[in-house]
């Protein structure tokens, strides 16, 4: 907790309706969000049991200073994930860190499995466990309508809930926060699901006394002035990082049909450009942020003849536009928006349902299952189809689409067509395949995602040397670290220098040096680690699909045998981490 | 001129910015201790809404029924706080039928947005303005 010398954590056992509190001075030393919660996860996991057994854990943690400086908006959740079977970490903006902030819990600790479905309603003072028997099934936005109904606490609360893809337990189920952020990557929904959990809301009415009152406010004036005045954070807000279809094809970095081709001529219908001035509504943002990324796009659905229309408003990012745009040979930003509301609507993760669904797009057109068990025809750019199968997918319709839930490396070892399952890991791809940076960056990360290190962004095309690449993966993984235990969002990383994130730690009272920092990071990473080693995972054994390296990034074709080569090499890095 | 707060809510963010650092110059991280509460019109789907003094300058409610002398009418509208004449008992909450006015239990008085402009200065859509009273 802010002002202590202590992290706050409410265990829940959802099993016997029991919880606790406890003041833990031992991991005061890693700062807050991943650094806490990777200590929560190593301590409560049970590598014996099944992963979605009641016994396991779901640890959701705030950084060291959530919500009082600008853009520090995030919550990360840890858990085993369903998807890549090994570490799961997932982060979500919304109101969440604020709510729990203002509840003062750091973190929150959940085992256990409920007899019956139930959401928690939790306060600085109280944990309810509530009867959610009627909920189950129904979708997630209904669900938050219903508990905003039920609960205290407007505009102080967060409230986030599972959907029918959840409660099924598909393996890539998210969690919406907020309605429009989410837990999106690997699994948490489901981890959930399997507890019996549909919901949590938090109220976030209490307080915390700021105790040097001059200091901490110059430092909040300096970052709000940069975070909504200077270009670091100026392109989130304008286009968005839908901006990104329009650059990331001219460089011939956006996965199209399936990872078939990074480039196309005809992809204006989907550039962020068409979708602000085609679809755009509305921004907003994160408690905490001023720079508002959230974009809501709008499109039109007709429901019955003589003009008889609805509405529709959801979110969209690039990696949605490219997962259910781009991925499927969609060219049409009214179809994507309706591809999103469909997940939003079943609560699963947009870039692993997209990919999942442009792999098995390929796998039909070569035969390797026909309509009776895919039941629609799957074809690149039949978004009504792509409906129709996502429907299946979050009810496992049969056994075809129970596989498909499991994430397209499982699917794929059932019927083939692995060379162009594109995952890390079990991890399905992002939306960049910009050279040696992207493709080694998920396959070293800690999770398998473009966010470990942000590997992508350190192709510039042509050849770089491969072992200077190595060694920025490695440290942006380790900085990334401590940007997760603040938690920051990644947005704003170019805003949160070192010098930065310790002159805000001082003004809060949490006085460090560069050194001291770093250690940190590094004693986070190891812990992290040890996880995955604990899961039985392997960095040396990993192996990835062919097509990474048949399809050029940003013009570069990248080899199988070199790639596999710094892989080892990054692999005896961390070894020598571990061990140091 | 003397000058009171105002708002356009069409363009807000819901960041709540507003609110942390209103509560900042109270001296604490928190929302409840905010003067102006950024709230949604049923969820967030829908428009953010703004709850906040309207900086009355005749029919002055709360005032009216504070019996100690701790309210005093703002040049410029609304009312400045005296905490050492507030005995606590509430009746300016419900006199405010804007449900402008909240009570903080942790600071025992009520919290009344003072007009200072605070949080208009930090609004990065410019939702918050002062505006120059007649």
């Amino acid at each position: 907790m802010l002002y202590t010398n202590h992290i706050r954590v409410l265990s829940i056992n959802l099993t016997d309706e029991t919880y606790k509190i406890e003041h833990r001075e031992d991991l005061k030393q890693y700062l807050g969000g991943v650094g806490v919660a990777s200590k929560l996860l190593e301590e409560n996991i049970k590598p014996d049991a099944d992963i979605l057994d009641p016994s396991q854990c779901i640890v959701f943690a705030i950084g060291a200073i959530s919500t009082i400086f600008p853009v520090i908006t995030k919550t990360v959740a840890m858990f085993w994930s369903p998807l890549t079977k090994e570490l799961g970490e997932s982060y979500a903006g919304g109101r969440m860190a604020m709510t729990m902030l203002m509840a003062h819990f750091d973190a929150i600790v959940i085992t256990g499995k409920s007899k019956r479905p139930i959401y928690l309603a939790i306060e600085s003072h109280n944990v309810e466990f509530r009867d959610a028997s009627a909920m189950w099934g129904i979708r997630s936005d209904d669900v938050g309508r219903i508990i905003r109904e039920r609960e205290k606490g407007a505009g102080k609360r967060s409230i986030i809930r599972i959907g029918e893809a959840g409660e099924n337990q598909l393996s890539f189920a998210s969690v919406c926060v907020d309605t429009y952020r989410h837990f999106g990557r690997m699994g948490l929904g489901a981890v959930m699901g399997s507890k019996n959990l549909k919901a949590i809301s938090i109220w976030g009415k209490g307080d915390l006394p700021i105790k040097n009152q001059k200091a901490y406010f110059k430092v909040f004036q300096d970052l709000h002035k940069k975070a909504i005045t200077t270009d670091v954070m100026k392109k989130y807000h304008d286009l968005g990082t839908a901006m990104g279809v329009n650059l990331m094809n001219e460089k011939g970095g956006i996965p199209i049909l399936n990872l078939q081709t990074s480039q196309t001529d005809d992809i204006e219908n989907l550039s962020g450009e068409t979708f602000a001035e085609k679809n755009l509504v509305r921004k907003t943002a994160c408690a905490g942020c001023p720079v508002g990324c959230i974009h809501i796009g709008q499109f039109r659905r007709e429901f019955g003849k003589g003009y008889e229309f609805e509405a529709v408003n959801v979110g969209y990012d690039y990696e949605l536009i490219f997962s259910l745009g781009t991925f499927l040979g969609l060219n049409d930003s009214d179809e994507v928006l309706e591809l999103i509301e469909a997940v939003e609507d079943y609560g699963m993760d947009a870039i692993s349902a997209g990919v999942v669904l442009g792999w098995a797009t390929e796998a039909y057109q070569n035969g390797l299952f026909t309509v009776n068990e895919s039941l629609v025809p799957l074809e690149f750019g039949n978004q009504k189809n792509y409906l129709a199968a996502l429907k299946h997918m979050a009810k496992r319709t049969n056994e075809f689409y129970y596989n498909l839930g499991k994430g397209c490396a499982h699917a794929s070892s059932i019927y083939g067509g692995q060379d162009y399952a594109m995952h890390f890991n079990g991890n399905e791809m992002s939306g960049y395949h910009t050279g040696y940076g992207s493709v080694l960056g998920s396959a070293v990360g800690a999770r398998h995602s473009h966010l470990c290190n942000g590997g992508y962004s350190f192709d510039q095309g042509g050849e770089g040397n491969p072992e200077e690449l190595l060694d920025k993966i490695y440290n942006e993984e380790l900085d990334r670290c401590i940007l997760n235990s603040l938690i920051a969002c990644l947005f704003a990383r170019k805003m949160y220098d070192k010098d930065t994130i310790l002159n805000a730690l001082k003004s809060v009272d949490v006085v460090m040096t560069e050194e001291e920092l770093d250690n940190a990071a590094k004693e986070i990473f190891r812990t992290k680690l040890r996880i995955k080693k604990m899961l039985g995972y392997r960095l040396k054994s990993l192996r990835l699909p062919k097509r990474f390296f048949e399809t050029t990034g940003f013009g570069t074709k990248i080899d199988e045998a070199m790639t596999y080569e710094l892989i080892k090499k990054y692999s005896e890095k961390c070894e020598a981490l571990m061990n140091s | 001129m003397a000058k009171r707060l105002r708002y356009d809510m069409n363009a807000c963010l819901g960041c709540q910015t507003c609110s942390l650092v209103c509560s900042t110059l109270s001296g604490y991280h928190s929302l409840g201790e905010s003067g102006i509460n950024i709230k949604t019109k049923g969820g967030l789907q829908g428009k953010f809404v703004c709850v906040v003094c309207a900086g009355c300058t005749e029919n002055i409610s709360c005032l009216e029924a504070c019996k100690t002398g701790a309210l005093k009418a703002r040049n410029g509208g609304g009312v400045l706080l005296d905490k050492n004449k507030c005995i606590g008992c509430k009746k300016c909450i419900s006199a405010c039928s804007i449900g402008a006015i909240h009570y903080s239990d942790n600071l025992d008085r009520p919290i009344i947005c003072r007009q200072c402009g605070t949080c208009a200065k930090y609004c990065p859509h410019n939702c918050l303005y002062m505006e120059e009273v007649e």
